[in-house]
């Protein structure tokens, strides 16, 4: 009975076993992903951390370097502590904190090693080295995070942090992971590429319980780490230092630059803060503070900023009517004071003249004939080729448009051409009366400290520049290589600079503060207009370059809300040319360094003016109210 | 006047050349589960798996020679004392047993643990193959099939009190052998609609299945007959049917524990689970199982196994050691001589004069049968993982011996078919 049953038995056994064959050929041999899961299963990449390039100055000085730091490593399963109050004390943290943390830990994993503690510095983890073994479970792993040899150069050199979600995002190099460094504006973001080497990755084999238990392939997928590529680049250090001392308490910026080469010597900027401070463990709460800060800290005046051009402006003018042939170097020309409000008198100025006394009403005419060439009858329309004229040449200058410095961030500034009025004016009937404020350097014209400092440069060379730069060259295993820059001309003869030159020339030495003994220097200031109008004054601007006859040094120089250009940025520059043309400051009965150290640079007038506006404001605020 | 034989004479050689083939390859692999590049045992120390297994293999041998030399008739009329014996173990481990991976299953008897839910199952064939082969009892006669359920199911309720769900599962096997006695093949439809109905229940929302469970009532309907009587009968089937499966929706939802529900959904969908929970063993299981490719990464070369990714992977988990170093070669071998085993048991089975041992015969297939069906099932993601060896593979001293009993008992009884069976 029932005997046939036994097929279906027995097909039942050969069925199962059908099933188990073909579900197996499905996942050994058809479906490859689990060969990568093993793969990552048993694979641990171990990082070598590359040495980050350092970044030296002009004469081979060290700025930055790599500071050994120590990350605390956990691994949650082997830790025992008897006593959690003495560890925290031993390490410096808050019990929350350890709690947190080994919390963290033991999401991560339980048997694996992962971070505790980030970046203790040398110091801190000289105390707790000989007390670590102590406690089971834990231990170092040194990195490096950037060292500086001096407080300065903060916002030029920028800083390094952990690589942001958007930053990996966004990364179509693929080389960055989460956790790396980067760097972060100034020169470690420009260099980055340069600067952070290449990462070495060691493949181990590891057990379930995350130890090692061998290489995987025998090394044939490792990598060795490539340290970063060293900067050298065109800062003078020392001199560097002394411009942020001057500049300490204010607001404002100082570029220096070489002419000959274009290599800027210094770049301050001010408020600032200390590199140091971003830098290892108190990352997170320095940067908080300092990003949060009302005075801008991480904004770097030099060359991010943009202010009106003022009176600085003028050679620019002169320069171009020279070149444009619309005036001759000796010619003298009559001026009155119906034009603009002005302070140089009424009288006869050839251009030397016009520059030392800074005549509003001669450039007013300049620029008049500048831009009106009757070259067409219509004034509207004559304007119109004028002033596309006048925009291409002062763009030649390096203004209206970034010079390409080697640090993020640059502005443009603005040199207002003939879009820009139509894009003002919608049925395009303005003339040369718009556009007359240009003249002195006024209006919407916008120029950055860096681009003052360039055209100081220019006159210094008689009509060229050189881009100006901060890294000269790199250096990698030992050789040098030097980047290679063009001349660029900013018009098509020179032979009137002397002309300007000898106006700059007396222009220095009508101003009190400015000349320097023995040295012969070319200077302009200017008066840069604070477009708030409250309590504070106008922005106090200098440019300059010594000595005349072979320049060594082009500079320029703002001062926020200092009033007049001839007081403290002239004596800031001062200072800063004779400190790098000599090497010491010579005392005089002028007292420059105590005057620009002490920071009062208003007189009496000016502070009764102040606190006018002050009361204006107050007054008005009051009415308001009622 | 009886002749003297040779304690060999009619031993079936091809089941006893699998049955070695087996546990020497079972022995092999529960090395290479163990074995650590960095350390100096190997196969013999019994500070390893390995060697304990040895061990018990050595043990099982004793076993083999004591069965053979022992009179083939005691198994039928001690049936009954054997069963009782092992209801008492059963119970007494309840309160004296130890405590192992939340179970209660195992005496801890110093050297070495017993588990005598392993030995149970034989006690259970045997008595349930003498109640059967009385030649007063019909299976197809219902107060016969309940005396039968109630022999199987005594012991499943107290290893269920343990609690041990997959050797619980092991007992549902004696339903191929009675099946094969006359047991009408209803019980086994009706129970494999059911099954497939909880797996839909788990998979699909109860509006589907109640559409599902209409139409194929209205087919039945239009297929069979119309008469009043199959109408009702099929709408009373219907509305038990999406009871059940709402019944079984509810229980499953609110009485399994969390972790038996993931190990249940993790089947479904991999990702609908926890990898490193729920789903650690039966990810990790494939990982290593799926690595292994055609032909494997070579004996002792298995890199999830060597590093330990595969939990309990001496034990329950021992297949996933071979499909990682032998690769889908390896798998096929063994299937197959799985298979072999299985069918020759049951030409044994047959061959049988008396229903006794032929209903043992298919027991102990049937018993085979479904350990290596979850066991393999489950490490390859076709069924929840619930902790069954592989017989003769899996390391452990309670599998091998008991598994060694079952068929050996059958290759003594075969021995002997020829002979009178005199009560």
């Amino acid at each position: 009975m029932w005997d046939n049953r036994r097929y279906i038995i027995q097909g039942a056994f050969v069925l199962i076993g059908l099933v188990f064959l073909i579900k197996l050929f499905a996942i050994q041999v058809l479906d490859k992903d689990y060969r990568t899961k093993a793969e990552r299963n048993i694979i641990q990449p171990i990082v070598q951390y590359p040495f980050r390039g350092l970044i030296y100055d002009r004469n081979k000085q060290l700025i930055v370097y790599n500071e050994p730091v120590y990350d605390l490593m956990v691994v949650p399963k082997d830790v025992a502590i008897a006593d959690t109050t003495e560890f925290c004390e031993l390490l410096g943290i808050e019990k929350e904190v350890f709690l947190e943390n080994m919390k963290t830990a033991r999401t991560y994993s339980r048997v694996k090693p992962s971070v505790f503690l980030k970046k203790i510095s040398h110091e801190e983890y000289g105390k707790i080295q000989d007390l670590l073994y102590k406690y089971s479970g834990f231990f170092v792993n040194p990195r490096t995070v950037r060292g500086y040899t001096s407080p300065v150069l903060a916002n030029e050199l920028g800083y390094t942090g952990e690589i942001s979600r958007r930053q990996l995002d966004r990364d179509t190099t693929g080389y960055y992971r989460s956790g790396d460094n980067i760097g972060i504006t100034g020169l470690e973001e420009q260099y980055e590429r340069l600067l952070s080497g290449k990462r070495g990755v060691s493949y181990k084999q590891v057990n379930v319980r995350g130890i090692e238990k061998g290489s995987f392939k025998d090394g044939a997928l490792d990598t060795v780490s490539v340290p970063g590529t060293n900067l050298i680049t065109t800062i003078d250090l020392e001199l560097q230092t002394y411009a942020e001392k001057l500049l300490k308490g204010k607001t404002g910026s100082i570029v220096a630059i070489d002419p000959s080469t274009g290599e800027v010597l210094v770049m301050a900027t001010a408020p600032t803060y200390e590199p140091k401070m971003l830098s290892g463990r108190e990352f997170g709460k320095n940067y908080g503070k300092i990003a949060s800060d009302s005075a801008k800290l991480l904004f770097n005046r030099a060359h991010m900023a943009t202010y009106p051009a003022g009176s600085v402006f003028k050679t620019v003018q002169a320069l171009i009517a020279l070149d444009e042939g619309v005036i001759k170097p000796n010619e003298q020309i009559y001026v009155d004071l119906s034009g603009i409000g002005d302070h140089a008198p009424a009288g006869y100025y050839d251009v030397a003249r016009g520059i030392e006394k800074s005549s509003n009403n001669y450039f007013l005419e300049v620029m008049r004939r500048l831009v009106v060439q009757r070259k067409n009858p219509n004034y509207i329309a004559d304007s119109r080729i004028g002033l596309a004229l006048w925009a291409d040449a002062v763009k030649k200058f390096g203004f209206g448009a970034p010079l390409g410095i080697d640090i993020p961030g640059e502005a443009s500034g603005l040199i207002p051409d003939v879009d820009y009025y139509d894009k003002i004016y919608v049925n395009k009937n303005w003339g040369y009366s718009t556009v007359q404020s240009l003249s002195i350097g006024q209006g919407e014209i916008l120029v950055t400290p860096l681009q003052v400092a360039n055209l100081a440069a220019i006159i210094a060379n008689r009509g060229y520049y050189i881009q100006p730069h901060l890294v000269k060259g790199f250096e990698k295993d030992g050789t040098v290589t030097l980047k290679q820059f063009e001349k660029k001309y900013t018009g098509k003869g020179s032979d009137y600079y002397p002309a300007i030159i000898e106006g700059m020339k007396r222009s220095a030495q009508a101003t009190t503060r400015a000349p320097i003994k023995d040295i012969v220097i070319a200077s302009k200031t200017g008066t840069a207009e604070n477009g708030a109008k409250d309590e504070t004054l106008d922005h106090s601007v200098f440019m300059a370059f010594a000595p005349v006859d072979d320049p060594k040094i082009a500079i320029a120089v703002y001062i926020e809300n200092a009033g007049w250009g001839g007081r403290a940025a002239a004596t800031t520059a001062s200072l800063v040319m004779e400190m790098y043309l000599k090497g010491y400051i010579e005392k005089d009965w002028r007292n420059r360094e105590e005057y620009v150290l002490k920071g009062d640079f208003l007189d009496e007038e000016q502070k009764r003016e102040i606190e006018r506006k002050k009361q204006e404001k107050a007054r008005k605020i009051a009415l308001e109210q009622q | 006047m009886r002749r003297r034989d040779s304690i060999l004479k009619n031993l079936d050689w091809p089941i006893v050349f699998l049955y070695i083939i087996l546990v020497v390859m079972g022995w092999f692999n529960i090395f290479a589960s163990v074995y650590d590049p960095e350390t100096a045992f190997n196969i013999f120390d019994v500070s390893l798996s390995s060697g304990r297994q040895l061990l018990f293999i050595g043990g099982s041998v004793i076993l083999i020679i004591v069965i053979l030399l022992m009179d083939f008739r005691i198994y039928e009329s001690f049936a009954p004392y054997l069963y009782a014996l092992f209801i008492l173990l059963l119970m007494a481990v309840l309160v004296f047993g130890a405590k192992i991976n939340g179970a209660r299953a195992w005496f801890d008897l110093g050297i070495f643990r017993l588990q005598p839910s392993e030995f149970t199952k034989l006690a259970t064939a045997l008595l349930l193959a003498r109640y059967i082969s009385n030649n007063n009892v019909k299976l197809t006669e219902f107060k016969h099939q309940l005396m039968a359920f109630f022999i199987i199911f005594l012991p499943v309720g107290f290893i269920m009190l343990q609690p041990d769900l997959g050797s619980s599962l092991v007992y549902f096997a004696f339903v191929l052998p009675l099946f094969r006695e006359g047991l009408p093949a209803i019980y086994l439809i009706v129970a494999g609609s059911f099954a497939l109905l909880g797996v839909l229940t788990l998979l699909l929302p109860i509006t589907i299945i109640i559409i599902i469970v209409l139409v194929v009532g209205i087919i039945w309907i239009l297929v069979t007959s119309r008469s009043v009587s199959n109408i009702v009968i099929t709408s009373l089937l219907a509305l038990l049917s999406v009871g059940f499966s709402y019944g079984f929706g509810y229980a499953f939802e609110n009485l399994v524990p969390k972790y038996q529900k993931d190990r249940i959904l993790v089947i479904f969908d991999s990702n609908s689970v926890d990898p490193l929970g729920a789903g650690y063993n039966l990810n990790q299981s494939k990982i290593a199982i799926g690595s292994g490719g055609f032909s494997g990464k070579g004996f002792l070369e298995g890199t999830q196994t060597k590093y330990g990714y595969v939990p309990e992977q001496s034990t329950d988990f021992i297949f996933s050691t071979l499909a990682e170093e032998h690769g889908w070669l390896g798998s096929f071998v063994v299937i197959a001589l799985f298979v072999f085993l299985m069918i020759r048991i049951t030409v044994i089975a047959e061959r049988q004069k008396f229903k006794f041992a032929r209903f043992y015969g298919y027991s102990v297939a049937a018993i085979i049968f479904f350990h290596f069906t979850i066991n393999i099932a489950m490490t390859i993601g076709l069924f929840p993982v619930v902790g069954i060896p592989l017989p003769f593979f899996s390391y452990g001293g309670s599998s091998l011996w008991s598994f060694t009993i079952m068929l050996f008992v059958l290759l003594k009884m075969d021995m002997h078919r020829t002979q009178v069976l005199s009560r």
